[in-house]
This record gives structure tokens, sequence and C-alpha cells, in this order.
């Protein structure tokens, strides 16, 4: 157990010389986002979480952030910043953060890094998530129910295994309801570009269309189906109940503060260490945001079971029998995905049409 | 040919749309730069265009009202911008880049209360039922009055810097300030002027976002359309008409390759995204250097500080 020594002395100096120094000291807490807090999605989700830990440390924290940060070298100049404002812990909330968070860390090992979505770790770096794709299934029965175009549309940002995951999980979803369900996927390779989001819905609902699911930032899909008339789509990231009941019928929405809170905690009491963390539904970072009316009781209840199966832990939205796309098998029949697998997805289901990026 | 799914009457309908705000914003850069002043702010002063336009918009229940606010809110960004490079002489890149930073702050801050709401949507014009002929009339006869509006300034430009005393003036003091102040022309007020028209085309621009495009007000929307309307207006060797090329292709590709991925044809997702950047640049400087070579140069005195002292 040499590291836990070494994490624990390294840890206690950190603690006496720079958090609590005279024991009043406030803790200093930074977050760096991808987009602006306003975005009404990730970041604003990410953005709550941070005034949440404001609200339950009081003046025991100080908290910083930096909006639009964009992913790459410019992000290792705002964390290095923040560093040396003296922040202790740094969350970085996006998944092309995890190099430049990975590197800044290594130079500051006092600090403690928390990477969003990403899967490298190192002594003071630990890694968050939330199961999306557990939302994503509940949704994507609503999908299947509700198309009459058969054509379910997704607005994809970047084919990182996390993107990947809610694309597989929907489909499967919507076709285990409607076996004649089509997924139209459109990259747009950004998470915040209101304009090109709305760019890209208009485009699947030129294209026959009728059920609009994204997994980018900003409220434009919701605004552009809401013009389009009989579209439907679903708040992501953040309820996005603006624009409800129509077009949006449901939401998956994250909530990061009880691992904020538990994680800010944890550095005041010097039991911080470096892990993967990987909630969802059970864990209430995944919660489903109001179904509408617009949506039949029927379908409605079917979507809130599944809910409840996957919070209770009896049912996991990827359950063989599943092959990949080009036929071959991935889960045998009762099978269940292991973490590893997803963590590393890089393959549709079978069915779905086209293919993944580089 | 076939299109698959793809409408190609929508399609062309819809590039049109996507290209406004880059072009408006471009060709206002453009009168500026000819002026011989260089303008970074343009992604400043389009969002707060776009935050402006939104609040009058919102305020008074009028999408023209809104289109009004948003140019003189941008034109008194850049005025700030005139006043500060133009009577204090200050550095216009870091001026431009200020004011970039600044456009994106205040934006953010103006436009707190106003995330969550929608506006009364505007219409497009349909000319009397022209917009029902065939082909035609989605392209032509039913599009926002404002793509018009975008239009005729590219026209309009063109015909202002090639033959009117003013236009020619307004050459004058970009290609060499100090022969045109030995003239007895006013090269500040020149250049003030150039600056408000600049700051009055990217509020449009950006309010086009924020009530067409989009529609609603969210933090830092424009995403760097200010940008590439800089990098437009480079590339299109400070001409009218190629800005219109170059916004019209950067638009109309970014468009084209969304609907070849809805449409599901098996283009690799890598090609198409990068398309926008490549062939924009690569036709506008194909069409740019076979010319002779003044024509892809710069106005002379671009970017370079102006004192009758001088």
């Amino acid at each position: 157990m040499k590291k836990r020594t070494f994490l624990a002395t390294t840890l206690a100096a950190t603690l006496a010389t720079a958090a609590f120094g005279d024991g009043h000291e406030p803790l200093k807490v930074g977050f760096i986002y991808v987009g602006p807090i306003g975005d009404g999605g990730w970041t604003y989700q990410h953005h709550q979480g941070l005034l949440a830990v404001e609200e339950a440390f009081g003046d025991k924290v100080e908290t910083m952030f930096q909006e639009s940060v964009p992913e790459g070298a410019d992000a290792e100049r705002a964390m290095t910043q923040m560093a040396l404002q003296g922040a202790d812990l740094i969350f970085t909330t996006s998944f092309g953060y995890m190099d430049p968070t990975i590197n800044v860390a290594s130079q500051f090992p006092d600090v403690k890094f928390e990477h969003a979505t990403g899967y490298k770790t190192a002594e003071n770096v630990a890694t968050y998530d939330a199961r999306f794709y557990e939302g994503r299934a509940i949704i994507g029965t609503i999908a299947g129910h509700m198309t009459e175009t058969n054509q379910i549309g997704y607005i994809a940002s970047f084919p990182i295994p996390e993107v990947i995951q809610g694309i597989n999980s929907s489909y499967l979803h919507a076709k285990k309801v409607n076996p004649d369900v089509e997924m139209n996927v459109v990259w747009v390779y950004t998470w915040f570009d209101p304009a090109k989001e709305a760019e890209a819905a208009k485009a699947l609902i030129e294209n026959g269309v009728d059920v609009v699911m994204q997994h980018t930032d900003s409220t434009a899909p919701q605004a552009a189906a809401a013009e389009a008339g009989n579209v439907y789509t679903f708040g992501q990231a953040s309820d996005m109940s603006e624009f409800a009941p129509m077009p949006r019928i449901a939401s998956i929405i994250d909530d990061w503060s009880p691992y904020y809170i538990e994680r800010v905690q944890a550095v005041m009491d010097g039991t911080w260490e470096s892990g993967r963390h990987w909630g969802g539904i059970p864990e209430g970072e995944v919660v489903i945001g109001e179904i509408t009316d617009v949506v039949p009781e029927s379908v409605r209840a079917e979507a809130l079971a599944m809910r409840d199966a996957i919070a209770a832990g009896e049912y996991h939205p990827f359950t063989g029998p599943i092959n990949k796309q080009d036929g071959t098998p991935w889960l045998a029949e009762g099978e269940v995905a292991s973490d590893e697998d997803l963590l590393g997805m890089t393959f549709y289901v079978e069915g779905i049409e086209g293919e993944i990026p580089n | 040919m076939d299109f698959g799914s793809i409408n190609p009457v929508l399609l062309i309908a819809s590039l049109m749309v996507a290209s406004t705000p880059i072009l408006l914003a471009a060709i206002g850069e453009l009168v500026v730069e000819r002026s011989g002043v260089l303008n970074l702010g343009v992604e400043g002063m389009m969002i707060v265009g776009a935050v402006t336009g939104f609040i009058a918009t919102v305020e008074t229940g009028s999408p023209a009202l809104g289109f009004l606010g948003a140019a003189l809110g941008a034109t008194l960004l850049a005025l700030v911008f005139g006043v500060l490079t133009q009577i204090f002489l200050s550095n216009q890149v870091a001026t431009g880049l200020g004011l970039t930073l600044f456009g994106l702050g205040i934006s953010a801050l103006m436009g707190q209360q106003y995330a969550q709401l929608r506006t009364p949507s505007s219409p497009r014009w349909e000319f009397f039922g022209l917009n029902e002929v065939p082909v035609l009339g989605p392209i032509v006869f039913n599009q926002h009055p404002v793509v018009y509006l975008s239009l005729i300034l590219v026209v309009a430009v063109w015909w202002f810097l090639r033959t009117t005393r003013p236009g020619m003036i307004l050459r004058a003091v970009g290609e060499n300030h100090e022969a045109a102040h030995a003239l007895g022309y006013s090269v500040i007020g020149t250049r003030f002027a150039a600056i408000a028209f600049g700051g009055a085309c990217a509020g449009l621009g950006g309010a086009f976002l924020s009530l067409v495009i989009v529609p609603q007000w969210t933090d830092g929307m424009t995403a760097g359309r200010g940008w590439i309307a800089l990098a437009i207006v480079v590339f299109a060797s400070w001409r009218a008409w190629r800005v219109l090329l170059g916004a019209y292709l950067f638009g109309g590709i970014s468009v084209l390759q969304l609907n070849l991925q809805a449409a599901g044809f098996a283009i690799p997702v890598e090609l198409l995204s990068m398309s926008p950047y490549l062939i924009t640049i690569l036709v506008l400087v194909i069409i740019s250097s076979g010319r002779g070579r003044a024509s892809g140069q710069a106005p002379a005195s671009l970017g370079r500080t102006f004192h009758a002292s001088g």
C-alpha cells in the first residue's frame, strides 16, 4: 500500500499548507465548462452542481468557473490558470478535456482533478460519468411508440463511446416496441453550436424524421422542431421544460449535485481518492423529466415501469441477445454488457445503418 | 441524379437561410476593411446584435423592430471600437479582440432574463402567392425579408465601392490615408461611417441567428461565425461578389453535408464535416489567384493607425 501512504501524506501536506493553513481558509473548487452556463443543457446542469456545492458548504468553499473553454490546448491553459489561482479541486466537465486534464494534473500533484466522461485516471485524477444510456432506453421506448414515419433522427456530437451508447440504447428500445423503426444519425462535431444544431434538426426533419433526439447541449433543436410542427423531441441533459408539452415530450436530466457535494466533502475530510464513478438512474444522477400529456397513458406507464426496473437494478438496457452491426454476436441471450464493453463501445448494434466516423 | 430523400428545392432555400448571418457580417466587415480598418470584433458585434435583437423583439413583439434594435446595439458597440482606435489611436488588433470578449460578456449579462423565452416568429414573405410556384417559389419568393436585404446589401456595396464618389473616397482612405487626408478628405469621419456600417451589418447577422435560424437566445450562440466571416473577407480578397460566393459556399456546404448525413449517403462523415472549410478556402483562393497580382491584395493602409500629424 505504498501508493496509499504516499497519497495520504501528500493529502495531509496539502491540507495542512494550502487548504486549512489557518483553519479558516475556504476550499477552492474550480469548474471548467465546454459551453456557456446559459446553454440550457449540459453546462447549465454542471453549473447547477456548482451552485449546489455553494449552497451545501457556504463559506467553507470558494468556487470559480470558466465557461466556453475549447477542448484542446486552450483547456490546458485554463486549468493551469485555475490551479495557479489556488484551486484545490478542479472539475473538468467535457470528454475532450481528458488529455489536458492528465497533463495539467501531472504538473500540480497537490491539486485534485475530476474529469467527466473520460477513461484516463491518475493519482490525482478521478473520473466520473453518468449512465445516460439508461435514460436513452426510456426515451427510445417513447420514441418508438410516438413516431409515425418510423424514422427517428439523432443529432450526435462526437463519435465517442458515451455518444454511441446513447444511439444504440435509443435504437434498441425503439426497435423493441416498433420493429419498423429506422435511425438517422447526423454527426455535427460540436457540443455547442445552436445554429448548426438547428440546421441539423431541420435537415433531419426535411428528410422525413418526426422524432429528433440530440446529444448536443443547446435547446436549438427543440426550437427547430417547435417551428416545424409535428415533431417530437426530448430534453437533453437539462429538462428544457420551456418546450413542453410539445415538441418536448420527456427529458433526460443530469443531476451532478450529489456527486459534487460528496467529492468536495471528501477533499475536506482528507478522504479523497482517485477512482472511476459511474452513476445512473438508481443513484439519482440520471433523472427522467416529466412525460407530457401528448404521450398516451399506456406509453407513459411502460416508460415509467422501465425506469423503475432500472432504478431497482432489475433491468439493464444492454441485455442480450444483441448483435453488432455486422451481424456478429455481442451479447448472448440474457447476458448483460460489462462496463468495460460499454466504456469502449465503438460499434453500432445490428439494424442501424451507416458507419461511425473514426 | 438521385438525391435520395433530399429535396433539392428545400435544400437551396435552407442554404440561403443558413448563409445569411455570415454573409451579413462579412459584407459589413468588407466595407470596414476597405476603409483601412481591421475590426476583429465581428464575433462580439454579432452576439450583441443577437441579444439586443432578441430583447427588442420580446419587448416590442415586432421582429422588424428587433432587427432594428440589433443593428443599433451592434453599431453602438462598433462605435466604442471607433472611438478607441480612431480618436485614442489604440491598437486595432488588440481593441478588436477586446471587443469580441466584451461583446460575449455583455451579451450573456443582458440575456440572462431572456434565456428561456420564445419570440413571436418572424414570417417569411410570400409575394401574393408567388411562393406556391414550383421550384422557384420556395427559393426566390418565400424567404425571410432579411435574406433579401442581405442580397441587396451585396449589390449595394459593390455598386457603392465601384462607382460612387463616397465609395472611391472610402477606398482612397483605405489605400493611402495620408494622401486622402492631403486631398482634404476626412479620414476619421470616413472610417467612423464604415465602422458603424460594419457594426450594423454584424448586428443584423447576429439577430438573424437569434430570431430566425435558432430562434431563441442562448449564451455564446454565434459560436465562431464572426471569425468565419472575417476569414471569408480575406479569402474573397476584399470583393463584394466573392464574399457572397464564399458565404453561400460555406453555408451551402454546411447544410448540404448535414442533409447528406440525414439522408444516409455513404460518404465518410469526417470528409463531409471538413468540406465547408476546405472547399470555401480552395475555391476562393483559386479564383483570386488567376488575376493580376493587385487583385488579391489587402487595402494598403489596412490596420494602420492614422493621425493627422503623421
